[in-house]
């Protein structure tokens, strides 16, 4: 795995202050591989895969993003996350850009490619998370299903190699959560590498090879999500399912 | 209620459109439901009419009906010759209005300043209309190109070299200043014991670092003594500069790949700055000089409220962006910078600039009143700009970084794509808040000798061809009505803007 791995963590270590709030986090992604990390509020979920492109400093460790080595020092941050397309819990579109604009922003100024040709390749992914009409609409007016829905498309414009995923359907209603889910299986169905944080156990089961379990900053169990969800392993793990699958 | 009563009802006339009341719409509904409709309303209503008797009415008596309008001098004016109660004595605002306008501009040079308003305006209204094209031409026009005309127009003088021969002129006066430094601390470390032998050593460095700085610039002033040399040093000068600032735009624009499009626009920047000196003959002297002493007026007014304006903004950001550093010595300039600035009135800062600083400067080194006063009041603004500014950086959400970092923006492409256009959409009312109480604190400049337009009006008060009782009067409320036209212009073309750029905030 660790040879053709795209994310290879090892060792991370995060402190806020004096609290731990990452310890000796070990995990290797391999192209084309879905993960879905899980756990309780508070677990260090977020703040992981933060660190995998940046947007969170740590302190001890490695990671290393396709073959780019991301020390604590994060001199070479930009070409990291360049590959790395994110998607955030409260979607984050920029709302005085159109929907267009946000798509076309960073290939234009981070990777320089000519305007027409962002549009289209902006237009393509808008039509593939099924939102296309909307293109010249501002995010406000949209839904939060359709907005969350542009923020995945903005993220693919950037053509990543890996796409992270932060709690993407916590702050939607329940009937727009799907919508989004299927974009992502759709995704998950062309081959993605992606690293979900999510409560969303269905898809989980569905889409992801496999299933990490956190707590208190640490991962207690990692494994197949047919094995994660037939026969947890650790206590903590027995106690989490039995409380979120009732 | 029948529709609703009856389980089966089929309509058979439909029912025709008619008025609505009157009592509802229209003047009369209007008086009844807004002005009339309870007791406090009709008193409030009866208190409000009062007031605009008790004052628009004698306001317009006195600018209209009392008025005086034709006449020659004083006497026009007076009660006994008018017949009745006098008002306004417009002659007065006739005979001085070019004096409002102008100040002590020569007679022969307010073309000058005519052509430069004119020009200000057929740039600045494109510019203000979203509708028409070319926007960034217009702005670079506007903001660039203008500031330099206006100054070779309202001033007047010539050019004697152009881009070599200021950067040799630069460089060679900053190796003088430094080997004249390091012979003064090497003389001192002579005469002194203590503390001689390190005043000697670092006289030396100082020595050493202006040979080194004459050295590097030596190219530069031989090209410079080459181009004086020649017949037409301006032209010379020039042709150099494009060639060398053309062929450094191409190279570090990506050379052969992609600087084909950088090295004409650079071309034609200089093929303009070329028309501008052959148009306005700035290589000959250019137009008659005009000593800012004598600029007055509207026109003193125009210059320090729209450069401190336009200079205040980039200030103001710059300094915004700087006390929300995480490099703790810009954040500690731009605090400093903004509370000392903020701290001290604007008179004492204008006072300051015109009269104390000389004292600190190098005897030779003199800066034009104007200038100083320019100066002050554009890091006056901008230090209030900064914290209006300030504000609206605080009420974007840290996500809107955080996603535009996630692509990839670095922090310049964040703050200047992402960040600022937002934020200063929230503080459009501020800053224009700002604009307009600018525009008015540049009456302040006439306490250090610079005849704005108030200023001009009030010392034409002491023209005994035109005391009248009401000279005074009429010449606040002329000079009232002219900063109300323009403030009360920024104010509604600010809504304008706020409409328009708030787009994605309507639903």
């Amino acid at each position: 795995m660790a040879e053709n791995s795209i994310v290879s963590i090892s060792h991370l270590n995060k402190w806020y202050g004096d609290f731990h709030v990452l310890r000796d986090i070990d995990l290797a992604v391999g192209k084309g591989e879905r993960i879905v990390i899980c756990g309780p509020s508070g677990s260090g979920k977020s703040t992981l895969i933060r660190c995998i492109n940046a947007l969170e400093e740590f302190q001890e460790g490695e990671i290393v993003v396709d073959g780019i080595d991301l020390g604590p020092n994060l001199r070479r941050v930009d070409e990291v996350r360049r590959d790395v397309g994110m998607v955030f819990q409260s979607f984050n579109l920029f709302p005085h850009l159109t929907v267009l604009e946000n798509c076309t922003l960073a290939p234009i100024w981070v990777r320089n490619i000519p305007q027409k040709d962002a549009e289209a390749t902006a237009m393509k992914y808008l039509e593939r998370v099924k939102i296309p009409h909307q293109a010249s609409k501002y995010p406000g007016q949209m839904s939060g299903g359709q907005q969350q829905r542009v923020a995945i498309a903005r993220a693919l414009s950037m053509n990543p190699k890996v796409m992270l995923f932060d709690e993407p359907t916590s702050a939607l209603d329940p009937e727009m959560v799907k919508e989004v889910l299927d974009t992502m299986v759709d995704l998950a169905k062309d081959g993605m590498t992606m690293l979900v944080v999510t409560h969303e156990m269905g898809f989980a089961r569905e889409v992801s090879n496999r299933v990490v379990f956190m707590d208190a900053g640490q991962i207690i169990e990692s494994n197949t999500p047919q094995e994660f969800f037939a026969n947890p392993q650790h206590a903590r793990t027995k106690l989490f399912l039995s409380q979120i699958l009732r | 209620m029948t529709d609703v009563a009856m389980t089966n009802f089929v309509r058979k006339d439909l029912v025709a459109e008619r008025p609505a009341p009157v009592k509802t719409t229209g003047f009369v509904g209007f008086v009844r439901t807004r002005l009339l409709n309870s007791p406090t309303n009709i008193l409030l209503t009866i208190l409000g009419a009062l007031l605009i008797w008790f004052t628009v009415v004698p306001a317009l008596r006195f600018l209209l009906v009392d008025a005086v309008w034709h006449g020659s001098d004083r006497n026009a004016c007076l009660e006994q010759n008018a017949g009745h109660a006098v008002g306004a004595c417009w002659p007065y605002i006739s005979a001085k209005f070019d004096q409002l306008i102008y100040g002590f501009y020569p007679q022969a040079e307010r073309w000058r300043v005519n052509l430069t308003f004119l020009l200000g305006a057929l740039l600045l209204l494109p510019l203000l209309i979203p509708r028409l094209p070319a926007k960034s031409l217009n702005a670079s026009l506007f903001f660039l190109a203008f500031p330099v005309v206006a100054f070779f127009l309202l001033r007047g003088g010539g050019l004697s070299g152009f881009g070599v021969s200021w950067t040799a002129n630069l460089l060679s006066g900053l190796a003088d200043s430094f080997a004249g430094a390091g012979d003064a601390l090497i003389r001192a470390g002579a005469s002194s014991t203590a503390i001689g032998p390190l005043l000697w050593g670092f006289g030396k460095i100082f020595a050493l670092i202006g040979q080194a700085v004459s050295l590097v610039a030596w190219p530069l002033t031989s090209l410079r003594d080459a181009t004086q040399a020649s017949k037409q040093p301006v032209w010379a000068d020039l042709a150099v500069t494009a060639a060398v600032v053309s062929a450094l735009v191409f190279y570090l624009w990506g050379g052969l790949r992609s600087g084909w499009r950088p090295l004409i626009s650079s071309l034609v920047t200089f093929a303009g700055i070329a028309i501008v000196i052959a148009l306005m003959g700035l290589d000959r002297g250019g137009l008659p000089a005009v000593d800012t002493r004598l600029w007055g007026g509207l026109l003193v007014t125009l210059v320090i409220s729209v450069v401190g304006i336009v200079a205040s903004m980039p200030i103001g950001i710059a300094l915004a962006l700087g006390r929300r550093s995480t490099i703790p010595l810009i954040r500690i300039f731009s605090i400093a910078f903004i509370e000392f600035w903020r701290g001290v009135p604007l008179i004492t800062v204008l006072f300051f600039a015109t009269y104390m600083l000389p004292l600190f400067l190098p005897g030779n080194f003199t800066v034009d009143g104007l200038v100083r006063a320019l100066i002050g009041t554009a890091l006056f603004a901008g230090a209030y700009q900064a914290e209006v500014v300030r504000g609206g950086l605080q009420a974007i959400p840290r996500g809107q970084g955080e996603a535009a970092s996630a692509l990839g923006l670095s922090w310049w492409k964040t703050t200047f794509l992402i960040v600022l256009p937002q934020a200063l959409r929230h503080v459009i009312p501020g800053l224009v808040n700002s604009f307009i109480a600018l525009f008015k604190d540049t009456s302040l400049v006439s306490i250090v000798a610079l005849f704005d337009l108030l200023g001009s009006m009030r010392a034409s008060f002491s023209d005994p061809n035109w005391a009248t009782p009401t000279t005074l009067f009429t010449g606040f409320a002329f000079t009232g009505m002219i900063y109300f036209a323009f403030c009360f212009g920024m104010s509604r073309y600010s809504l304008f803007v706020e409409n328009r750029l708030n787009a994605h905030r309507r639903t």
